[in-house]
């Protein structure tokens, strides 16, 4: 995908940034250099995992996702909670309250996210049966993985689970709902995601395995957080029941996927560089004895995004402490009337090659070869101050005409070091 | 160095499992980053790593030599350890002699030379008793 193709899920604050780089050490995928004194994205590399809005000091990282308003702009408006939201509320006893509070700011419907979690569930039991993925089984519901791995593992893609996320099962099955309900046309249902990350407002607007994106609009849960609180004590004699099982709201911690495939060959990792020693396994197919493989790029899982309020291991408790009242699982693929074909996804998402030096095999090696002659000249010290993470990128970055070797402060030291 | 393509040197540290695999690892990114297509990459670290965990294993570490040519990847692995007797038999899928503690870490289940075998274009070993060993893998692209 070209750069103007990609969407834009991180931007900066020029004023605020320092040209520091704590942001371009972060990135784990080598997204970010530091040009001119400002940390600067190629979004053809970034995942959206949202590191770099974590790790910035200065605020000047921030995370892009539609402003609340942007509902006024539909007839019917459908709230989509992620699970991970329920986390985010002290004492909360009853799940309710919070789709209660949903519909009081503004929403004339609420589907929790955790419907399409135990649907998801059902249909990857169902797949994994089925056999017709290459075991091990791969989860795609964090899209920040799976733009990872279509930008650097690509001989995993037929490794990957072709289920749709569960926010997108529920805004499929939320809209069509709503139209029978509403007599309304599909444009003048809202559908919106409440969503703890950047990498969702990607894929959802991009719509990731999907024809179109099947969301209106991602607001961030910190935004709706805020909003929503100072409701919840207005609400007397709260009617609203939670449509979701413990399976469900599970999905909102890392292991809740994998624990929904009722199977123990199961491997569930958290933090992105984590999820990428697993992945390097799978490519070296170390982890063939495992049927499925959960990876979240947050800590912790969804609780750790970066646009939750809670600390994601406070969440965690909370969850924990919410499904202890719930019953293991409300949805199925029967009680929602569906056959498995509908939970797939509707197109396989494309790789990414803008790591490969060149289209040309023979260009690329030459290429490697110069970049291969460049590192004999730098210090190896990954220092940063020529504004790229590690001596190699700089180099990369030279072969591709883009600075001069100048830039590097600390060639002495590779100098001396010599001698 | 030859013209038109890339040369590696790695020593391969023994009874180090914890660096055991940057070699390959190091040819696996520099293949992605070449473009190569994902099954040869694939293929080509494993066979590679393969080899890398046998000198690792068996010899107390080596050498590993690897040329990106435009026509294959080409790897030697070389060692100075205890020699393979039989090669035929060492060849045989399950066959293995590597010590209880080496399995007890999941490695040496007698699928390394066999693997090498599978992922390879070519392969062929020399071995010499209380010597040491030599593997080329040749890799078509």
């Amino acid at each position: 995908m070209s750069q103007e193709k990609r969407l834009h899920t991180v931007t900066l604050d020029q004023d605020k940034c320092k040209g520091c780089v704590a942001c371009m050490r972060r990135c784990p995928t080598g997204a970010i250099r530091v040009r001119d004194g400002k940390a600067k994205i190629y979004y053809d590399k970034c995942i959206g995992c949202g590191e770099c809005v974590r790790v910035c000091h200065h605020h000047a990282k921030k995370a892009v996702y539609d402003s609340f308003d942007i509902i006024k702009n539909y007839k019917y408006k459908i709230a989509l909670p992620a699970p991970s939201f329920f986390g985010q509320f002290n004492n909360l006893e009853n799940l309710g309250l919070i789709i209660a509070g949903l519909k009081r700011i503004g929403f004339d419907e609420v589907m929790e996210v955790s419907i399409g979690a135990e649907l998801s569930s059902d249909a990857t039991r169902r797949v994994l049966k089925e056999g017709t993925i290459k075991k091990p089984v791969i989860s795609t519901a964090c899209p920040a993985i799976l733009q990872l791995i279509l930008l650097k593992y690509h001989s995993l893609t037929e490794n990957l689970l072709n289920l749709l996320a569960p926010v997108d099962i529920v805004a499929k099955l939320a809209r069509e709902n709503a139209i029978k309900k509403t007599g309304l046309k599909a444009e003048d249902i809202g559908v919106f995601f409440i969503s703890p990350c950047p990498a969702k407002v990607f894929a959802l607007k991009s719509g990731l395995g999907v024809e179109k994106p099947l969301v209106d609009g991602v607001l961030a849960a910190s935004e709706v957080y805020f909003k929503l609180l100072p409701e919840l004590k207005n609400i007397k004699d709260c009617t609203e029941v939670a449509s979701t099982g413990l399976l469900g709201f599970a999905w909102a911690c890392s292991g809740g996927e994998a624990a929904g495939i009722m199977k123990d060959k199961y491997i569930a990792a958290d933090g992105i560089e984590n999820c990428m020693n697993v992945l390097k396994e799978l490519e070296d197919n170390k982890l063939d004895h495992m049927d499925f493989v959960e990876l979240n790029a947050c800590i912790g899982g969804c609780v750790g995004g970066v646009l939750n309020i809670e600390n994601p291991f406070v969440a965690r408790s909370k969850i924990r402490e919410l499904n202890k009242s719930l019953p293991l699982s409300k949805n199925s693929i029967e009680s929602v009337g569906k056959e498995l074909d509908y939970f797939k996804w509707e197109t396989n998402p494309e790789t990414n090659d803008v790591l490969r030096l060149d289209e040309d095999f023979m260009v690329a090696l030459k290429k490697m070869s110069d970049i291969d002659a460049i590192m004999k000249q730098l210090p190896g010290l990954d220092c940063g101050n020529c504004g790229a993470p590690t001596c190699r990128a700089f180099a990369e970055d030279i072969v591709d005409g883009a600075v001069d070797i100048s830039l590097c402060t600390r060639k002495e030291t590779n100098e001396n070091n010599n001698k | 160095m030859q013209s038109d393509g890339l040369h590696f040197e790695f020593a391969v540290d023994g009874e180090n499992f914890a660096s055991a695999g940057t070699a390959s690892e190091t040819i696996k990114n520099t293949l992605k980053k070449l473009g190569l297509p994902p099954a040869t990459v694939r293929r080509t670290a494993i066979a590679m790593y393969e080899g890398e965990i046998n000198m690792v294993i068996h010899a107390g570490g080596g050498t590993a030599v690897v040329d990106i040519t435009p026509t294959a990847i080409e790897i030697e692995l070389k060692d100075e350890g205890p020699g393979i007797a039989d090669i035929e038999l060492a060849m045989r899928e399950g066959y293995s002699t590597a010590p209880e503690e080496i399995r007890m870490l999941g490695f040496g289940a007698g699928m390394g030379l066999s693997n090498m075998k599978k992922y390879s274009d070519e392969m062929k070993i020399e071995s010499e008793v209380s010597k040491g060993t030599r593997v080329l893998l040749k890799i078509n692209i």
